[in-house]
Protein backbone atom coordinates (compact mmCIF):
# COMPACT_ATOMS: atom_id res chain seq x y z
CA UNK A 1 0.00 0.00 0.00
CA UNK A 2 1.10 3.36 -0.88
CA UNK A 3 2.17 5.49 2.28
CA UNK A 4 2.79 9.30 2.55
CA UNK A 5 6.29 9.02 1.96
CA UNK A 6 5.82 7.89 -2.13
CA UNK A 7 3.42 11.39 -2.34
CA UNK A 8 6.03 13.34 -0.50
CA UNK A 9 8.49 11.76 -2.27
CA UNK A 10 6.46 12.73 -5.76
CA UNK A 11 5.74 16.18 -4.73
CA UNK A 12 9.64 16.48 -4.47
CA UNK A 13 10.69 14.98 -7.69
CA UNK A 14 7.66 17.76 -9.38
CA UNK A 15 8.95 20.46 -7.22
CA UNK A 16 12.69 19.90 -8.02
CA UNK A 17 11.88 19.75 -12.28
CA UNK A 18 9.93 22.89 -11.50
CA UNK A 19 13.02 24.30 -9.89
CA UNK A 20 15.39 22.79 -12.72
CA UNK A 21 13.14 24.48 -15.12
CA UNK A 22 12.98 28.21 -13.76
CA UNK A 23 16.97 27.77 -13.70
CA UNK A 24 17.39 26.13 -16.93
CA UNK A 25 14.87 28.24 -19.67
CA UNK A 26 15.30 31.56 -20.62
CA UNK A 27 11.75 31.67 -21.76
CA UNK A 28 9.75 33.87 -19.29
CA UNK A 29 6.51 32.30 -20.04
CA UNK A 30 7.94 28.55 -19.55
CA UNK A 31 10.21 29.85 -16.34
CA UNK A 32 6.58 31.24 -14.88
CA UNK A 33 4.72 27.90 -15.89
CA UNK A 34 7.53 25.73 -13.96
CA UNK A 35 6.76 28.40 -11.19
CA UNK A 36 3.46 27.08 -11.14
CA UNK A 37 4.75 23.57 -11.09
CA UNK A 38 6.72 23.88 -8.06
CA UNK A 39 3.28 25.40 -6.60
CA UNK A 40 1.60 22.52 -7.35
CA UNK A 41 4.27 20.13 -5.80
CA UNK A 42 3.46 22.12 -2.87
CA UNK A 43 -0.42 21.45 -2.44
CA UNK A 44 0.41 17.93 -3.43
CA UNK A 45 2.55 18.16 -0.23
CA UNK A 46 -0.31 20.16 1.97
CA UNK A 47 -3.07 17.47 0.73
CA UNK A 48 -0.85 14.25 1.58
CA UNK A 49 -0.54 15.28 4.85
CA UNK A 50 -4.04 16.37 5.38
CA UNK A 51 -4.54 13.00 4.32
CA UNK A 52 -2.21 11.59 6.83
CA UNK A 53 -3.70 13.46 9.89
CA UNK A 54 -6.86 13.16 9.17
CA UNK A 55 -7.45 17.19 9.20
CA UNK A 56 -8.90 19.53 6.68
CA UNK A 57 -6.43 22.36 7.57
CA UNK A 58 -4.28 21.24 5.05
CA UNK A 59 -6.93 21.35 2.17
CA UNK A 60 -8.09 24.95 3.43
CA UNK A 61 -4.44 26.37 3.00
CA UNK A 62 -4.47 24.45 -0.76
CA UNK A 63 -7.35 26.51 -1.10
CA UNK A 64 -5.93 29.61 -0.52
CA UNK A 65 -2.46 28.63 -2.47
CA UNK A 66 -4.38 28.35 -5.58
CA UNK A 67 -6.12 31.88 -4.90
CA UNK A 68 -2.78 33.25 -4.95
CA UNK A 69 -1.37 31.79 -7.68
CA UNK A 70 -4.46 32.89 -9.61
CA UNK A 71 -3.78 36.32 -8.07
CA UNK A 72 0.10 36.20 -9.32
CA UNK A 73 -0.53 34.74 -12.67
CA UNK A 74 -2.88 37.45 -13.43
CA UNK A 75 -0.12 40.10 -12.63
CA UNK A 76 2.80 38.35 -13.48
CA UNK A 77 0.99 37.83 -16.85
CA UNK A 78 0.10 41.70 -17.29
CA UNK A 79 4.16 42.31 -16.64
CA UNK A 80 5.44 40.17 -19.05
CA UNK A 81 2.66 42.11 -21.41
CA UNK A 82 4.22 45.10 -20.92
CA UNK A 83 7.53 43.61 -20.71
CA UNK A 84 6.97 42.71 -24.42
CA UNK A 85 5.29 45.58 -25.66
CA UNK A 86 8.66 47.55 -25.29
CA UNK A 87 11.60 45.34 -24.97
CA UNK A 88 9.87 43.05 -28.28
CA UNK A 89 11.72 40.42 -26.29
CA UNK A 90 10.99 37.56 -23.45
CA UNK A 91 14.86 36.14 -23.59
CA UNK A 92 16.08 36.93 -20.10
CA UNK A 93 19.39 36.92 -21.24
CA UNK A 94 18.74 40.10 -22.87
CA UNK A 95 16.50 41.33 -20.01
CA UNK A 96 19.51 42.40 -17.81
CA UNK A 97 19.17 46.11 -17.38
CA UNK A 98 20.01 45.48 -13.84
CA UNK A 99 22.82 43.53 -13.98
CA UNK A 100 26.03 45.22 -12.63
CA UNK B 1 -5.13 3.69 -3.82
CA UNK B 2 -2.75 0.79 -4.54
CA UNK B 3 0.61 0.62 -5.95
CA UNK B 4 0.16 0.06 -9.39
CA UNK B 5 -2.31 2.58 -9.45
CA UNK B 6 0.03 4.87 -8.02
CA UNK B 7 3.15 4.29 -10.08
CA UNK B 8 1.28 4.92 -13.16
CA UNK B 9 -0.34 8.06 -12.15
CA UNK B 10 3.38 9.45 -10.63
CA UNK B 11 5.03 8.35 -14.14
CA UNK B 12 2.69 10.26 -16.18
CA UNK B 13 2.74 13.14 -14.00
CA UNK B 14 6.56 13.11 -14.10
CA UNK B 15 7.05 12.34 -18.06
CA UNK B 16 4.40 15.65 -18.37
CA UNK B 17 6.43 17.83 -15.90
CA UNK B 18 9.26 17.05 -17.41
CA UNK B 19 8.03 18.09 -21.02
CA UNK B 20 6.85 21.33 -19.48
CA UNK B 21 10.85 21.62 -18.80
CA UNK B 22 12.28 20.68 -21.90
CA UNK B 23 9.59 21.60 -24.87
CA UNK B 24 10.87 24.21 -27.41
CA UNK B 25 7.28 25.18 -28.13
CA UNK B 26 6.08 27.77 -25.59
CA UNK B 27 2.43 26.12 -26.21
CA UNK B 28 3.37 22.67 -25.98
CA UNK B 29 4.68 23.18 -22.96
CA UNK B 30 1.64 25.09 -21.74
CA UNK B 31 -0.16 22.37 -22.72
CA UNK B 32 1.93 19.55 -20.97
CA UNK B 33 1.62 21.31 -17.43
CA UNK B 34 -2.49 21.47 -18.42
CA UNK B 35 -1.80 17.34 -18.76
CA UNK B 36 0.35 17.50 -14.85
CA UNK B 37 -2.66 19.61 -13.13
CA UNK B 38 -5.31 17.50 -14.30
CA UNK B 39 -3.51 14.37 -13.44
CA UNK B 40 -2.49 15.81 -10.35
CA UNK B 41 -6.51 16.81 -9.71
CA UNK B 42 -6.92 12.83 -10.13
CA UNK B 43 -4.29 12.59 -7.33
CA UNK B 44 -6.41 14.54 -5.09
CA UNK B 45 -9.53 12.53 -5.81
CA UNK B 46 -7.15 9.41 -4.50
CA UNK B 47 -6.42 11.41 -2.16
CA UNK B 48 -10.08 12.06 -0.57
CA UNK B 49 -9.36 15.90 -1.71
CA UNK B 50 -12.74 16.45 -3.87
CA UNK B 51 -13.71 19.82 -3.36
CA UNK B 52 -9.64 20.40 -4.20
CA UNK B 53 -9.66 18.49 -6.91
CA UNK B 54 -12.45 20.20 -8.55
CA UNK B 55 -11.22 23.29 -7.61
CA UNK B 56 -7.99 22.71 -9.44
CA UNK B 57 -9.69 21.75 -12.60
CA UNK B 58 -12.10 24.53 -12.64
CA UNK B 59 -9.29 27.69 -11.43
CA UNK B 60 -6.05 26.27 -12.25
CA UNK B 61 -6.65 24.21 -15.16
CA UNK B 62 -9.76 25.86 -16.40
CA UNK B 63 -9.03 29.60 -15.71
CA UNK B 64 -5.32 29.58 -15.31
CA UNK B 65 -3.89 27.93 -17.99
CA UNK B 66 -6.27 29.41 -20.52
CA UNK B 67 -4.65 32.79 -19.12
CA UNK B 68 -1.03 31.11 -19.89
CA UNK B 69 -2.21 30.18 -23.45
CA UNK B 70 -3.83 33.58 -24.09
CA UNK B 71 -0.55 35.59 -23.25
CA UNK B 72 1.29 33.14 -25.57
CA UNK B 73 -0.81 33.56 -28.61
CA UNK B 74 -1.25 37.32 -27.80
CA UNK B 75 2.42 37.65 -28.48
CA UNK B 76 2.66 35.32 -30.88
CA UNK B 77 5.38 32.93 -29.34
CA UNK B 78 7.33 30.88 -31.91
CA UNK B 79 9.39 27.73 -31.39
CA UNK B 80 12.58 28.91 -29.85
CA UNK B 81 16.03 28.35 -31.29
CA UNK B 82 18.12 25.85 -29.42
CA UNK B 83 20.65 28.43 -28.28
CA UNK B 84 21.33 28.10 -24.23
CA UNK B 85 23.51 28.54 -21.88
CA UNK B 86 26.54 26.96 -21.70
CA UNK B 87 27.21 23.48 -21.42
CA UNK B 88 29.50 23.46 -17.97
CA UNK B 89 26.60 25.68 -16.64
CA UNK B 90 23.56 23.65 -17.31
CA UNK B 91 25.66 20.50 -15.99
CA UNK B 92 26.30 22.18 -13.08
CA UNK B 93 22.42 23.10 -12.22
CA UNK B 94 21.49 19.59 -13.28
CA UNK B 95 23.77 18.48 -10.72
CA UNK B 96 22.57 20.84 -8.10
CA UNK B 97 19.07 19.74 -8.92
CA UNK B 98 19.75 16.07 -8.61
CA UNK B 99 21.17 16.39 -5.30
CA UNK B 100 18.54 19.22 -4.18
CA UNK B 101 15.76 15.95 -5.04
CA UNK B 102 18.21 13.26 -3.62
CA UNK B 103 18.74 14.81 -0.40
CA UNK B 104 14.94 15.46 0.50
CA UNK B 105 14.48 11.93 -1.03
CA UNK B 106 16.83 10.80 1.69
CA UNK B 107 15.43 12.45 4.38
CA UNK B 108 11.83 10.83 3.27
CA UNK B 109 13.57 7.22 3.05
CA UNK B 110 14.85 7.89 6.76
CA UNK B 111 11.78 9.59 8.15
CA UNK B 112 9.45 7.07 9.86
CA UNK B 113 6.25 8.32 10.86
CA UNK B 114 3.35 6.40 12.44
CA UNK B 115 0.11 8.49 10.98
CA UNK B 116 -3.23 7.70 9.33
CA UNK B 117 -2.65 7.38 6.07
CA UNK B 118 -3.83 3.84 5.71
CA UNK B 119 -7.08 4.51 8.25
CA UNK B 120 -10.67 5.38 6.84
CA UNK B 121 -11.33 9.06 6.46
CA UNK B 122 -13.52 10.35 8.65
CA UNK B 123 -17.14 10.51 6.42
CA UNK B 124 -17.66 14.02 4.42
CA UNK B 125 -13.51 14.26 4.73
CA UNK B 126 -12.48 16.54 1.58
CA UNK B 127 -16.68 17.52 0.58
CA UNK B 128 -17.09 21.14 0.44
CA UNK B 129 -19.23 21.25 3.68
CA UNK B 130 -16.01 20.04 5.80
CA UNK B 131 -13.71 22.72 3.79
CA UNK B 132 -15.94 25.25 4.40
CA UNK B 133 -16.34 24.47 8.00
CA UNK B 134 -12.50 25.20 8.52
CA UNK B 135 -12.71 28.12 6.12
CA UNK B 136 -14.95 30.30 7.69
CA UNK B 137 -14.63 29.67 11.37
CA UNK B 138 -10.82 29.24 11.67
CA UNK B 139 -9.47 30.98 8.33
CA UNK B 140 -11.51 33.76 8.68
CA UNK B 141 -9.57 35.85 8.50
CA UNK B 142 -7.21 34.74 5.60
CA UNK B 143 -10.46 34.11 3.93
CA UNK B 144 -11.01 37.96 3.90
CA UNK B 145 -7.66 39.08 3.56
CA UNK B 146 -7.48 36.46 0.00
CA UNK B 147 -10.58 38.37 -0.96
CA UNK B 148 -8.51 41.79 -1.21
CA UNK B 149 -5.70 40.60 -2.60
CA UNK B 150 -7.86 39.30 -5.30
CA UNK B 151 -8.82 42.91 -5.64
CA UNK B 152 -5.45 44.39 -5.14
CA UNK B 153 -4.52 41.78 -8.62
CA UNK B 154 -7.34 42.81 -10.88
CA UNK B 155 -6.90 46.22 -10.43
CA UNK B 156 -3.28 45.69 -10.42
CA UNK B 157 -3.03 43.19 -13.96
CA UNK B 158 -5.38 46.47 -15.90
CA UNK B 159 -2.96 48.97 -14.66
CA UNK B 160 0.25 47.59 -15.43
CA UNK B 161 -1.21 46.05 -18.95
CA UNK B 162 -2.98 48.33 -20.33
CA UNK B 163 -1.62 51.20 -23.13
CA UNK B 164 -0.29 54.97 -21.45
CA UNK B 165 -2.86 57.38 -22.73
CA UNK B 166 -0.95 59.90 -24.28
Amino acid sequence: MIGTNAILALAVVLFGIGALGVMIRRNVIVIFMCIELMLNAANLAFVAFARALHSMDGQVIVFFVMTVAAAEAAVGLAIIIALFRNRETIDVGELNLMRW
Amino acid sequence: MNAAVFSLLAILIVALAVGVVLNRNPVRSAMCLVGTLFLLAVMFVFLDAHLVAVLQIVVYTGAIMVLFLFVIMLLNLQTEAAEQSPAPMRALVGVCGFAFMGILGGALLVADGTDKFSAPVPAGFGTSVAVSERLFTHFLLPFEITSLLLLVAIVGAVVVAKKKLE
